[in-house]
């Protein structure tokens, strides 16, 4: 059962990544696009337990790292998402996910996610950017990620819950 | 963790708060331990340079990814394209009339060339280098785009190391520059876009011929353009110049390739430089089909297009 979900998970993350990449270019605002990968990874963290959402994250991250398009810093998409899904299982601790938990959650892990990326690179220097440019991409993303999460976690949330013991003790 | 799919699962669930709190909490350590292992891909991929430990990575992953990519691209084509069919007789109206204008523009522009001593030298000098140039082009296709999340623009083309694609490569579209090649796989290449940031090309003005470097501005937007430093500080690039590649054969830009028009102009008295805003002629957040400079007579797994024209 578990290595199902872990396949699943992967195939989720992989699917992600290639229309994050492919297709979503083609409607993005001025290239930024929604974060699919972390849609995937915060799906996991409300639904499946911690450590399996917190290893996803870091899966997905490193996959945002390397393939091809990118050519940042490898290891910072995987720092920002392993936080992003740390953040997101504490969440559920405190409610069940309704609706509007859902979103907030989904808002609050793209701000950190995205905000945690682009000061990791200031920090490196790998880019320069300005301040406000950074706030302007990290608001469009956030606004892109709550937009899209109606279509995407629902599906994603019920996949994760029906192939694993959904509320397991370890 | 078996028993708990069948309905005593489901009855555990409700159980009560402590169990729910103690199977809820994200364990701390597994979370110390990822985030250590980023730092650690981060250092060595920062101290590592130009050949980091992760570039195999980096190529297994493109390999696995890249066709991947490239199909995906290639079945949502027709669907992409569904945009440009919907325009207006009258967007096609006021296109027709851009281009009587600029085609007017350029006639004038050619008329005048015949008088003016600087640009014959300049037409010449790149009439020169295209001879110089020996170089024939790979067709390619933008296949997949970085987000400006991540910060780089960077584009994925279909062709790679099977195609006579090598890092370094100068790519170009029928506008002019559009990047150079970072690194390959057996079927893609990672193309670095001249507005990035991090990317500096060696540029050179027109009607002066004098020299200096082009920085990427970080935006997809064309009038945001591009950065030009002239080294020598006495001359004042004009408005409506054009800037060109210097570079080498042997360097990663080819020389002579347009880049774009000077727009503005501004003295920097701190740096005691000339800095001009250079307005790119491709356009950066439709990029298509491209085309990759390979040496003339490079093995390659479709026909190339040669310096003269012909496909081979």
């Amino acid at each position: 059962m578990k290595g199902l979900r872990w396949a699943v998970a992967l195939a989720a993350v992989v699917v992600a990544l290639v229309v994050q990449v492919t297709l979503f270019p083609h409607v993005a605002w001025h290239g930024v696009v929604p974060n699919l990968c972390l849609l995937v990874v915060v799906a996991a963290a409300l639904t499946v337990e911690a450590p399996f959402a917190l290893v996803l994250g870091f899966t997905a991250g490193l996959t945002l790292d390397l393939a091809p398009p990118a050519d940042h810093v490898a290891g910072r998409w995987a720092l920002a998402l392993t936080i992003a899904a740390f953040l997101a299982a504490r969440v559920r601790q405190d409610q069940k996910p309704s609706a509007l938990a859902v979103v907030g959650t989904v808002a609050a892990a793209s701000f950190v996610a995205t905000s945690l990326f682009a000061l990791s690179g200031v920090l490196l220097r790998d880019p320069t950017m300005s301040v406000a440019g950074l706030l302007e991409v990290v608001l469009v993303a956030v606004a892109w990620d709550v937009l899209l999460t109606p279509f995407v976690l629902p599906p994603l949330m019920r996949l994760f819950a029906r192939l694993g013991p959904q509320w397991a003790t370890s | 963790m078996r028993g708990l799919s069948g309905p005593e699962g489901r009855e555990r669930r409700w159980t009560g708060l402590d169990r729910l709190e103690s199977r809820n909490r994200p364990p701390r350590s597994l979370l110390v331990a990822l985030v250590l292992a980023s730092i650690t891909f981060i250092t060595l991929d920062v101290s590592g340079g130009g050949s980091s430990p992760l570039e195999p990575a980096r190529r297994v992953v493109g390999e696995a990814f890249g066709p991947a990519e490239a199909t995906v691209a290639a079945a949502a084509r027709p669907f992409t394209a569904v945009p440009a069919w919907f325009r207006s007789k009258d967007d096609l109206a006021d296109e027709l009339r851009d281009l009587e204008a600029s085609n007017a523009e350029l006639r004038g522009q050619v008329e005048l060339a015949g008088f003016d001593r600087n640009r014959l030298e300049q037409y010449d000098g790149l009439t020169t280098a295209a001879e110089d140039l020996g170089s024939a082009l790979v067709p390619a296709r933008v296949v997949a785009l970085g987000s400006r999340q991540s910060q780089s623009f960077t584009v994925t083309i279909d062709a790679g190391s099977d195609a006579g694609v090598g890092p370094d490569m100068t790519v170009v579209n029928n506008d002019g520059l559009v990047g150079r090649v970072l690194r390959v796989t057996r079927t893609t290449a990672t193309v670095l876009l001249v507005i990035d940031p991090d990317s500096t090309v060696g540029g050179r003005v027109g009607s002066s011929m004098e020299i200096g470097f082009v920085t990427g501005s970080g935006s997809l937007r064309q009038e945001a353009g591009l950065d030009l430093r002239l080294v020598d500080d006495a001359s004042v690039p004009a408005r409506g110049d054009t800037v060109v590649t210097w570079g080498s054969t042997t360097g990663p830009y080819a020389p002579g390739v347009p880049i774009g028009t000077i727009t503005e102009v501004y003295s920097s008295l701190r740096e005691a430089s000339q800095r001009a805003v250079v307005k790119p002629f491709v356009d950066f957040s439709a990029l298509d089909v491209v085309g990759v400079m390979v040496p003339s007579g490079a093995e390659s797994d479709r026909a190339l297009v040669e310096a003269d024209g012909t496909l081979r």
